[in-house]
C-alpha cells in the first residue's frame, strides 16, 4: 500500500472514426487502443515514460490527469480512486507541466504562477497573501523572480519553460508531471532543466513523472522507466533494464547502439545512422 | 489589500469620475438647446412638470443616457468574455456575427408585433437572446470543425455567419409593412432612442444577470487563456465554464442589441484600450469594461447627437467609423506574429 500512483490493468479507447465529438485528433486515422497496462510510481521516485510517437505517452498523461478516463480499468492516487477526486483535490495532487503554452493573452509571468494557486482556494477573486508568497517561493525556485513583472511573450524559450515550472510548483503538487520538458530547449536551458528537476525531487520530496523523447536525458534523470509501445507497457524497470538494444530495436524499428555515459555509469543511446 | 485588488480600485474609481462626468455632459447638451438652469431645475423638480425642459430632460435625455450606458457596457463585457472564451483577442459580438444572429430575433420578434410595453420587451429579448445564442453555436462549430480555434477560422465564421442573419433580415424587412420600414432600419444602425421604464428595467436586469454570470468566473477565464486541457488540471470545470461565459455573453449581446441595436465594434475597441492599461487579467477587465464600455458608447452617442444637430447620427456609424480602423490597426500590428 505504499504506491502514490497505482495504473491497475487500465485501458482506454479513443473512439473511431476521426471527425466525431470526442473523436482523436485527425492525424490518428485508426481507432486507438491502449492497453491493458499496469504500473506503480513510489512516493518521491522519478519515472520516465518513453516510447515512439503516438505509442500513447500524452495519453498517459491525461489519464492521469482526469482530462480523459479509462474505458476499464483503475487509476488510484494513495490509494483513493482517481475517479471520485474532486477536481480541486486532484489539482492539489498532481501538476503538469505542458509541452507549450498558448499565447493569446501575454500575462506576466507572475499572473501566470499565481494561476497555480487557483486550487488551493477557487471561491477566490484574488489571491490572498499566502498565494502570493507560495508564488513569490516557486519563482525564486526557478530563477524567474526578477521577471515576474514581464509579460510572457517578451520571455525566451527557456525562460518561458522556467515560469511554467513555476506555476506548476506554486500548485504544491506531491506529483509533477512534465510532459517534454526539454522539447523547445536549447542545450544550456537542457541542463537548467534538468538540475532543476533533481532540485525539485531532492528538496520538495516531490514524485516526478517525466514523459521524454530524449531516451539519454530520461535515462540520466529516471530511476525508473516505463517504455510504451502501441499502447502497451513493452518493459518496465531501472534504465539498465529498459534501455537494450534489442528491445529498442523491435519497439522503434531501427538499429540502436546502447553504451554507457562516461559521465556516470547509466546507459546511452545512440542511433546507427543507416548509410544509404 | 495586494496589487491586483488596488489597480482594480483604482481603475474604477477613475472610470467612475469619466462615467460621472459623461453623463453631466450628455444631460446638458442636446439639439434641444436647453440652458444649463432649465436642466438643473428640472433635475430638481422645480420646473414645470410639463415644461419643455422637463420633458426633454427627464423623458428624453435620461432615459438615452441609460439606455446607452447599459449597451455600452454590456457589449464590452461580451467582448472580454467572447476573447476570453474563444482565446481569441480580436473576438467580439458584431465581429462573430453574434449581434447579427440576435438582430435577427429582434426583427423577428417585431414582425409578431412585441413593443416595448414590459411583457413584450421580456419576449423582444428573449428573440435576441435566442438568435445570440443560434449565431454563437454557429460560429463554433463552424470553428471548431477543424484542428482547433484558429484565429483566422473564427473571425471567417464569425463573419460568415453575419453575412447569413443580415440576408434573412434583409428578407424579414422585405416582408415588413411599409411604414414600419423606416423605424427598423434605424434600429438595426443603432439606435438609442429612450425606452419606456419597464423596458429599461427588464435590460437593466438581463444585462446585471449577464455581467455577474462571466464576473463570477473571471479567474476562471484566465486559466482558460492556458487552454482547455490544462485549466481542467487546475482543477476548473472547462465545461461547464464554457457554458456559462457562452450564456453569459450571449445574453448581453442580446439584451444590448435588443433595446440599443446591434451597434459594432464596441467589444473590441473598449476592452483593448483596458487591456493597453491593465494587461489581460479578466478579474480587472470585466468590471472596468462594464464602466468603460458605459463611458465610450455614452460619448459617442452625445457626439452622434450634436455632430450634425439638429438631424442625429446612429450612434452604431459612430463605432463603426471608430471600430473598423481600430480593427485593422490590431490586426496588423499587435496580432500580426499569432496570425
Amino acid at each position: 500500500m505504499s504506491a502514490q500512483v497505482d495504473f491497475h490493468e487500465i485501458e482506454f479507447d479513443y473512439a473511431a472514426p476521426a471527425g466525431r465529438r470526442g473523436a482523436p485528433p485527425a492525424r490518428r486515422a485508426q481507432p486507438f487502443h491502449l492497453g491493458p497496462l499496469s504500473f506503480t510510481v513510489a512516493p518521491g521516485d522519478v519515472v520516465g515514460v518513453i516510447g515512439p510517437n503516438s505509442a500513447g505517452k500524452t495519453t498517459l498523461v491525461r489519464l492521469l490527469t482526469r482530462v480523459v478516463r479509462p474505458t476499464a480499468g483503475e487509476i488510484r492516487l494513495d490509494g483513493h480512486p482517481l475517479a471520485a477526486l474532486p477536481a480541486a483535490r486532484l489539482a492539489r495532487e498532481v501538476a503538469v507541466v505542458p509541452q507549450e503554452l498558448p499565447h493569446a493573452f501575454p500575462f506576466t509571468v507572475e499572473q501566470l504562477v499565481l494561476m497555480g494557486r487557483y486550487p488551493h482556494d477557487p471561491g477566490r477573486y484574488f489571491e490572498g497573501a499566502g498565494d502570493r508568497a507560495a508564488a513569490r517561493a516557486a519563482m525564486a525556485a526557478t530563477g524567474v523572480l526578477e521577471l515576474a513583472a514581464l509579460p510572457l511573450d517578451e520571455l525566451s524559450g527557456g525562460e518561458r519553460q522556467r515560469a511554467v515550472l513555476a506555476r506548476a510548483l506554486a500548485q504544491e503538487p506531491r506529483l509533477l508531471v512534465l510532459d517534454e520538458p526539454t522539447a523547445h530547449l536549447d542545450l544550456r536551458y537542457q541542463a537548467e532543466c534538468v538540475g532543476l528537476l533533481r532540485r525539485v525531487n531532492r528538496e520538495r520530496r516531490m514524485t516526478v513523472v517525466l514523459v521524454a523523447h530524449d531516451l539519454n536525458l530520461a535515462a540520466e534523470v529516471c530511476d525508473r522507466l516505463v517504455l510504451v509501445s502501441a499502447g502497451r507497457a513493452a518493459r518496465l524497470g531501472t534504465p539498465e533494464d529498459v534501455l537494450q538494444e534489442e528491445l529498442l530495436r523491435s519497439v522503434y524499428g531501427c538499429e540502436v547502439i546502447v553504451d554507457k555515459n562516461p559521465s556516470g555509469a547509466r546507459p546511452r543511446v545512440q542511433v546507427a545512422w543507416p548509410d544509404a | 489589500m495586494g496589487a491586483p485588488q488596488r489597480r482594480l480600485a483604482v481603475t474604477l474609481v477613475a472610470l467612475g469620475v469619466v462615467l460621472a462626468a459623461a453623463v453631466v455632459l450628455a444631460l446638458f447638451i442636446g439639439s434641444a438647446q436647453l440652458s444649463a438652469r432649465a436642466v438643473l431645475a428640472a433635475l430638481t423638480g422645480r420646473a414645470e412638470a410639463d415644461s419643455v425642459a422637463t420633458v426633454v430632460t427627464l423623458n428624453v435625455r435620461l432615459p438615452r443616457i441609460a439606455v446607452a450606458a447599459l449597451a455600452g457596457g454590456a457589449l464590452a463585457v461580451a467582448g472580454v468574455a467572447f476573447q476570453a472564451l474563444t482565446r481569441n483577442p480580436l473576438a467580439e459580438p458584431s465581429v462573430l456575427g453574434v449581434s447579427a444572429g440576435a438582430a435577427f430575433g429582434v426583427v423577428l420578434a417585431q414582425i409578431f408585433g412585441l413593443g416595448l410595453t414590459f411583457l413584450a420587451a421580456l419576449g423582444l429579448a428573449a428573440f435576441a437572446f435566442a438568435g445570440a445564442l443560434v449565431a454563437a453555436g454557429a460560429v463554433y462549430l463552424i470553428a471548431a470543425a477543424g484542428a482547433g480555434l484558429l484565429i483566422q477560422t473564427l473571425l471567417l465564421a464569425g463573419v460568415i455567419v453575419g453575412i447569413f442573419f443580415s440576408s434573412a433580415i434583409t428578407v424579414l424587412i422585405s416582408i415588413i409593412d411599409f411604414n414600419r420600414l423606416g423605424g427598423v432600419i434605424h434600429w438595426l444602425l443603432g439606435n438609442l432612442a429612450p425606452i419606456p421604464p419597464g423596458a429599461l428595467l427588464v435590460f437593466a436586469v438581463l444585462a446585471a444577470l449577464g455581467f455577474w454570470l462571466v464576473l463570477g468566473q473571471a479567474r476562471q477565464l484566465n486559466l482558460l487563456a492556458l487552454g482547455e486541457e490544462a485549466a481542467s488540471q487546475l482543477g476548473v470545470d472547462a465545461e461547464r465554464l464554457k457554458l456559462r461565459i457562452f450564456g453569459g455573453a450571449a445574453l448581453l449581446t442580446g439584451c444590448a442589441v435588443a433595446f440599443a441595436g446591434p451597434i459594432g465594434f464596441v467589444g473590441l475597441i473598449v476592452p483593448h484600450l483596458l487591456r493597453g492599461a491593465l494587461g489581460h487579467d479578466n478579474r480587472l477587465l470585466v468590471p472596468s469594461a462594464l464602466l468603460g464600455g458605459a463611458t465610450f458608447l455614452l460619448l459617442a452617442d452625445t457626439l452622434a447627437r450634436n455632430v450634425i444637430a439638429p438631424a442625429e447620427l446612429s450612434v452604431g456609424v459612430i463605432t463603426s467609423l471608430c471600430g473598423a480602423p481600430f480593427f485593422v490597426y490590431l490586426l496588423r500590428t499587435r496580432y500580426r506574429a499569432r496570425l
